[in-house]
């Protein structure tokens, strides 16, 4: 179905595509130099992990500390439970992956690489070992295949980097950032692999051909998640800068009424249905709209769904999954998830709504990273989009059942 | 003039509270007992205080830092 950028080529049935087929589909890996973090700047590529930084901005803050001796570690643990396009890109196209990888460490000047790829992701594992085994020794020698715990912030960036250097996946206290002082005290790029995916073939075809890619004033393709009450779930690659609607029809239109869409995961937000369809989804300038394409997650809630109950339900997620360091990520996400549940029973205790208000605003911008920034923005969004169910279940104490 | 400000190591708090009791202009406790700590540079005249809290703290988790200069964009 998709003739665009990364999943051009063999359809998905055809599984991963080898090195032989890579290699006379795409050309040889072009030079990784100072003129590729020019032409990525040139080309308005940002980051597909989530936060949507330029990524010739963050590989020039690698490069300019590096001796030679930087590290590149290629993001690939998608510990986002809605998310399945690195798993998806890993599996079919392990080798435009590895090539921005290289690509990336010659650039930087960095003298290793290491491939995070989630643990619990069989297919993408599989598929990057074989990718590896079939490459020409010269690159096998710089890369390593690290599997990343199974958590939801085993992708933050410092954990990744804490992963490394002691075997922990947690977050740790910034600065020194990794591109200050990462794996082993060098500079570090921690990349997401569709990132890494897209610098492969702006590489090739220049920067000129990426913007083309994309349409209303982005740059360049993205690969999306969608899920929920949709007739064909599942990764699509589309032009950044379509319309929700645009992207619904491609994965086969909505089933039922849709009450609402999560965009950008559980680290994202609802938006009312009604708002939804016109949204243009463009990494770069969804942000400065209020919104965030976060990893690519589109996900359509039904009208018959209860909208609290499965906000709940993802509270109850990020809660468990705050790696329990910094208090008040671990206590306050613990506090709004249970209250949050309460209300989704209809059995509110006294103040469990204005708690939620206090809380959020409480939470925000106290933890060594954004865990807790992403699910109180998440819970925001919910109290905002859901704003009459709240209402209605926060007065349902005292009704008598009958 | 180097310009101070309060750093918390969030990982490493433990909410003992010290530093609340002996910092209150600049610092006060969540709702479950962690420090919020007021942005920005700390006035010259409640540096003595700043430096007690922090050298109070169990765990080792606060400093005093030179505020970051603000750049334009950071990864």
């Amino acid at each position: 179905m998709t003739t665009l950028g990364l999943l051009a080529g063999p359809p998905y049935s055809a599984g991963p595509e080898s090195y032989r087929d890579h290699v006379a589909r795409l050309g040889a890996r072009p030079a990784g130099n100072r003129a590729l973090i020019d032409t990525l700047d040139r080309s308005g590529l940002v980051g597909r992990g989530g936060a949507s930084f330029p990524v010739g901005i963050k590989w020039k803050s690698v490069q300019s500390r590096s001796r030679g001796d930087a590290v590149v570690i290629a993001n690939g643990a998608e510990g986002e439970p809605l998310s399945r396009k690195d798993q998806t890109l890993m599996a079919l196209r392990p080798h435009l992956v590895i090539d921005g990888a290289l690509l990336a460490a010659d650039a930087v000047r960095a003298n290793r690489i290491l491939l995070y790829v989630g643990e619990a992701h069989a297919s993408s594992l599989a598929a990057m070992s074989r990718a590896l085994a079939e490459r020409p020794a010269a690159d096998v020698r710089r890369l390593v295949l690290l599997p990343a715990p199974a958590s939801y912030v085993a992708g933050e960036a410092t954990a990744a980097v804490h992963f490394v250097n002691a075997g922990i996946a947690t977050p740790t206290a910034t600065p020194p950032r990794p591109y200050e002082s990462g794996v082993d005290g060098k500079p570090t790029l921690v990349q997401n692999v569709e990132s890494l995916a897209h610098a492969a073939l702006i590489a090739r075809n220049g920067d000129g051909w990426f913007r083309s890619l994309g349409r209303n004033e982005a740059a360049g393709t993205v690969l999306l998640t969608v899920s929920g009450a949709v007739a064909k779930p599942g990764v699509v690659e589309v032009p950044c800068g379509s319309t929700i609607d645009e992207v619904l029809a491609l994965a086969g239109g909505v089933r039922g009424t849709a009450r609402a869409v999560l965009l950008g995961g559980y680290f994202g937000g609802w938006i009312s249905a009604r708002q939804a369809g016109t949204i243009l989804l463009d990494p770069k300038a969804l942000p400065a709209a209020g919104g965030s394409l976060g990893c690519g997650i589109v996900s359509v809630l039904d009208e018959a769904a209860d909208p609290l109950e499965v906000s709940a339900r993802i509270m109850q997620h990020l809660a468990n999954e705050s790696a329990a360091q910094c208090g008040p990520c671990f206590f306050g996400l613990k506090s709004l998830s249970t209250a949050t549940s309460r209300l989704a029973a209809r059995r509110p205790d006294d103040g469990d709504l204005p708690h939620l208000h206090r809380w959020t605003a409480m939470v925000k911008g106290r933890g060594a990273c954004r865990h807790p920034d992403g699910a109180v923005a998440f819970l925001q969004s919910a109290l905002k989009v859901f704003e009459s169910e709240f209402a209605a279940a926060s007065g349902t104490r005292g009704r008598k059942a009958s | 003039m180097r310009e101070l400000e309060m750093w918390i190591d969030r990982t490493k708090c433990d909410g003992h509270r010290l530093c609340a009791e002996l910092f209150p202009e600049r610092i006060e406790l969540d709702d479950w007992g962690y420090p919020i700590i007021a942005p920005g540079p700390i006035p010259k005249a409640l540096l003595p205080h700043a430096q007690r809290a922090v050298d109070s703290c169990p765990v080792l988790a606060l400093a005093l830092r030179r505020v970051e200069q603000k750049k334009p964009v950071k990864p």
